[in-house]
């Protein structure tokens, strides 16, 4: 995915008429592929209609993170009109023209803050021009303002929508000569505007993927083995084709890998209850297959029995660990573990999918739509040039969307069965057929000395994978903090062969490592008696910056920064605190974002947590885009780390997941969400992605709490009752 | 079979067999979208409809339990003049992320405020914890019913 982040170099401005109006666009030199996919096509952004209303292109999935509204107003800004004037238009997948489309890893604003700009900037240049050569004056003398050009000497103005026309004809500036705003005049940018969507979605207007609709639309299931991967050995079609309403029930073969088209039965009804019920009679019996050995307490035998010898490599080795440990003050020695977690993205997966003419066409709530039409493509055997997708808003996405398996299967079936296909899986099938938050073990050794600085640090991380290479989200990056601010630091590796699929959900590999590191490293701190802020600024120290910048950097000054906030904010070490309540702290870096936090929780003699507050200082560099649509992210990433660690988990038993529904998987609702306030601790950096950043911390601050609240480590999550009873 | 149904001010018919969810009656049968399918179970509060005024899960109730019961959806609650203030204080403080739960949330608050106009924050949490918001809008869910209500927010 980093490809193509830089469009800059490579592309250049293209202007056409549109309706009477002006469109700009962006051409991208691209890359031709062997499938012909990336013809010189245009890339149209900005469309200005003489009624002067404008129409922005929104080219990103739209997954709750608020990336449609979001995006459009950096081009407004910079295009200099009113927000009330613009409507926006959802683009489909079309990556020779887009770039790359995809909600993944908080990349939005960091790989288009740049590019957007310049694409409102250069329509407005294209505007200005117009007017100038009409009223024969510079352009420089000429001004902008809602919509509007403005020549105050002569006191001539003309709107947008009279000059697009003929703006369309006039050649594209060089994008040397354009300039952006001063942020200090910003308009749009930095002031709150609600999801663009907001008035349909309040309504109940459809918008999701599961509300398309196609004339002649059939519905359909999709049953895949429990064990990941296993063929069909039996099914009962015809029990299931008995069952009125239903049109076809047939086997589907698949293929071995996990996030392909697997084996399994599809039914296909009038509607989707009746699919549903034919899919009840099939009576499927599945082959055996070899992940059905593994289960979670395997897993963790496995885990425990690696931990006791060598490790499989050794990933880090910095100074003498060994002498770090003999010159110490204090030691700790603990184990932690996190399970599997699912994403649960409330829309189950779902897909409608229309082959005709020799050719696709999908409609699907995708997080990465051309990864999905790649594989279709090869899959089917289709080209890539005849597979069309629209970008349907999706009901959530936290990451389990970036895989297409509902794609292919749609495709397939609807390929198979001859009408338009929405394929709806149930919530069974979307907590059963995830790619899961890898489940992983650490074996910590670390020490403090007189001086109160970590002086050494040891992990053993044993993961998940194949033939010793970590699956996908299971790796541990070897800059992993506190890598590079401990002398003496030492990181192994080994990994267990696993056959469950895994992937990244919402703060990839940081939703997990924040707790083991962030809550080792209050175990370090209670153990030198030194108060967990204070130690955590201690070994920050006083590095401004390791690492190289866009690539592995990491900046203990900013960190410093949002630790020291937030520390204010909560009234760190100067509230008074009840019985069996406490203030825990944490911090990490990811997606570019600096987040530190604090959680005030209680925990009862039974064992319930309460948590009452907590405190966010976030430092997401110059500006913040949407404010409200920030804060929405950041409470709403905080609550969702709360629910991953009191209650989430997923359990592997006969190679197959144990939960079914919200029954067996809780997620938290609103009696146990806690007030979130938020600071923005505002720096001179570029602005980047906020909707993962903000989850991490929060586990082990929370963990952290209910150990000033207790006296007990929690080592393991979820956070169990029968751990915290009196 | 037929089941005549009355859906937000209409007598329609659906063509569906006895144990159908109405969830599916009136997504696939009727072409009412708005209420949501999210667990199957009666556990998201995604498919949360009024009958009569009570809020039901569309998606655990069979069709044939539904008679002469008014059914009302997302669709229509705005039509009601506290499903309107409801619709309009979501919008004022912008509550959705994704926005797929918030037809069941938006139809929960509505009952609750009917029926107790002033809620307190237990009352919230007692009417609205059947609803699951899976991006976590809570915070702005609490506001947003206190907003409706004519109470300060606190948020």
């Amino acid at each position: 995915m980093a490809d193509g982040t830089d469009i800059s170099r490579r592309h250049f401005v293209q202007v056409s008429a549109a309706a009477g109006g002006l469109m700009l666009s962006f051409s991208v030199a691209g890359k031709a592929r062997a499938d012909g996919t990336t013809a010189p096509v245009l890339n149209a952004y900005v469309t200005i209609a003489p009624d002067n209303v404008v129409t922005l292109v929104a080219k990103n999935p739209e997954i709750g993170q608020g990336i449609k509204t979001s995006l459009p107003m950096i081009i407004a800004e910079e295009l200099d009109v009113d927000w009330a004037q613009v409507r926006i238009q959802q683009a489909d997948s079309k990556p020779a023209v887009y770039g790359l489309q995809f909600a993944g890893g908080s990349m939005a604003t960091p790989m288009n803050w740049d590019q957007l700009r310049k694409v409102g900037a250069t329509a407005r240049a294209l505007i200005v021009a117009a007017a100038a050569a009409n009223w024969k004056v510079p352009a420089s003398e000429c001004t902008t303002a809602s919509g509007v050009v403005h020549h105050k000497a002569s006191k001539r103005s003309a709107t947008y929508g009279s000059l697009a026309a003929q703006a369309a004809t006039l050649p594209a500036p060089d994008p040397k000569s354009i300039v952006l705003k001063d942020p200090k005049a910003y308009k749009i940018i930095g002031k709150s505007k609600p999801q663009v969507d907001t008035a349909a979605i309040v309504r109940g207007k459809p918008l999701f993927g599961i509300d398309v609709v196609v004339p002649g639309m059939l519905y359909a299931t999709f049953e895949k083995a429990p064990v990941f991967g296993a063929g069909v050995a039996s099914a009962d079609l015809d029990a299931a084709l008995a069952v009125k309403g239903v049109r076809k029930a047939f086997l589907v073969g698949g293929g071995p890998e996990l996030n392909g088209l697997l084996p399994g039965v599809a039914v296909v009804a009038d509607s989707w209850w009746q699919a549903r019920q034919g899919r009840n009679k099939l009576n499927i019996k599945w082959q055996d297959h070899p992940t059905a050995q593994q289960s979670s307490s395997g897993f963790a035998a496995q885990a425990d029995a690696l931990s006791k010898g060598a490790p499989l490599r050794t990933e880090r080795l910095d100074g003498d660990v060994a002498a770090g440990f003999t010159g110490a003050t204090s030691t700790v020695e603990a184990a932690y573990a996190y399970p599997f977690i699912a994403h649960a993205p409330l829309e189950p997966q779902n897909c409608t999918a229309h082959f005709h003419d020799g050719k696709m066409e999908i409609w699907a709530p995708t997080q990465y739509p051309d990864a999905g039409r790649q594989l279709v493509a090869k899959t089917l055997g289709l080209k890539p040039a005849d597979i069309t997708i629209h970008m349907t808003r999706c009901g959530g996405g936290f990451g389990r969307r970036l895989a297409n398996d509902y794609m292919v299967e749609a495709a397939w079936i609807a390929k198979e069965t001859g009408s338009p296909v929405k394929l709806l899986w149930t919530r069974e099938d979307d907590l059963r057929h995830d790619f899961y938050r890898p489940a992983g073990w650490h074996y910590l050794k670390g020490a403090v000395d007189k001086s109160g600085k970590i002086s050494a640090w040891h992990d053993h991380f044993v993961t998940l994978g194949t033939a010793g290479k970590p699956a996908s989200s299971a790796g541990m990056a070897t800059t992993e903090f506190p890598a590079r601010f401990v002398e003496n630091f030492k990181y192994d590796l080994s990994v267990i062969e696993c056959g469950i699929p895994t992937g990244p959900l919402r703060a990839p590999g940081s939703n997990a490592l924040a707790f083991v590191v962030q809550s080792f490293i209050d175990e370090l701190a209670h153990s030198a008696g030194i108060d967990p802020v204070t130690f955590r600024l201690n070994l920050l120290g006083d590095q401004i910056f390791v690492g190289t910048a866009g690539k592995d950097g990491y900046d203990g000054h900013r960190m410093k920064g949002v630790l020291e906030l937030v520390a204010a904010k909560s009234g760190w070490g100067k509230t008074k605190l009840g019985p069996r309540q406490g203030m825990g702290v944490a911090f990490h870096f990811s997606h570019l974002g600096y987040f530190a936090e604090v959680v005030q929780a209680h925990v009862s003699e039974a064992g319930d947590v309460t948590v009452e507050k907590v405190w966010v200082a976030a430092d997401v560099g110059r500006q913040i885009i949407n404010p409200t649509g920030a804060l929405n992210q950041v409470q709403g990433a905080v609550i969702d780390g709360l629910s991953a660690a009191l209650g989430q988990k997923i359990s592997i038993e006969g190679g197959a997941v144990v939960e079914r529904n919200f029954n067996t998987y809780p997620l938290l609702r609103m009696k146990s969400a806690p007030m979130v306030e938020v600071h923005w601790n505002i720096t001179d950096n570029a602005p980047t992605g906020l909707g993962e950043p903000a989850l991490p911390p929060v586990l082990p601050a929370l963990c952290n709490a209910i150990f000033a609240a207790t006296g007990k480590r929690l080592r393991s999550l979820p956070i169990s009752k029968d751990q915290l009873k009196v | 079979m037929t089941y005549s149904l009355n859906v937000d001010g209409k007598v329609r018919q659906a063509d569906v067999e006895p144990g159908t969810p109405l969830l599916w009656a009136l997504r696939d049968s009727l072409g009412i979208l708005g209420p949501k399918f999210g667990c199957g179970i009666g556990s998201c509060g995604a498919c949360t409809v009024h009958i009569d005024g009570v809020p039901v899960r569309s998606c655990a109730t069979p069709v044939e339990k539904v008679g002469a019961g008014k059914v009302t959806t997302i669709e229509a609650i705005g039509d009601t003049a506290i499903g309107k203030k409801v619709q309009a204080a979501w919008t004022e403080l912008d509550v959705a992320q994704c926005g797929y739960c918030q037809p069941g949330q938006i139809m929960s608050a509505t009952a609750l405020l009917t029926k107790t106009p002033k809620p307190t924050d237990a009352d919230i949490d007692a009417a609205m914890s059947g609803n699951i918001c899976r991006c976590a809008t809570y915070t702005r869910i609490r506001a947003a019913i206190k907003l409706a209500s004519g109470q300060k927010s606190g948020v």
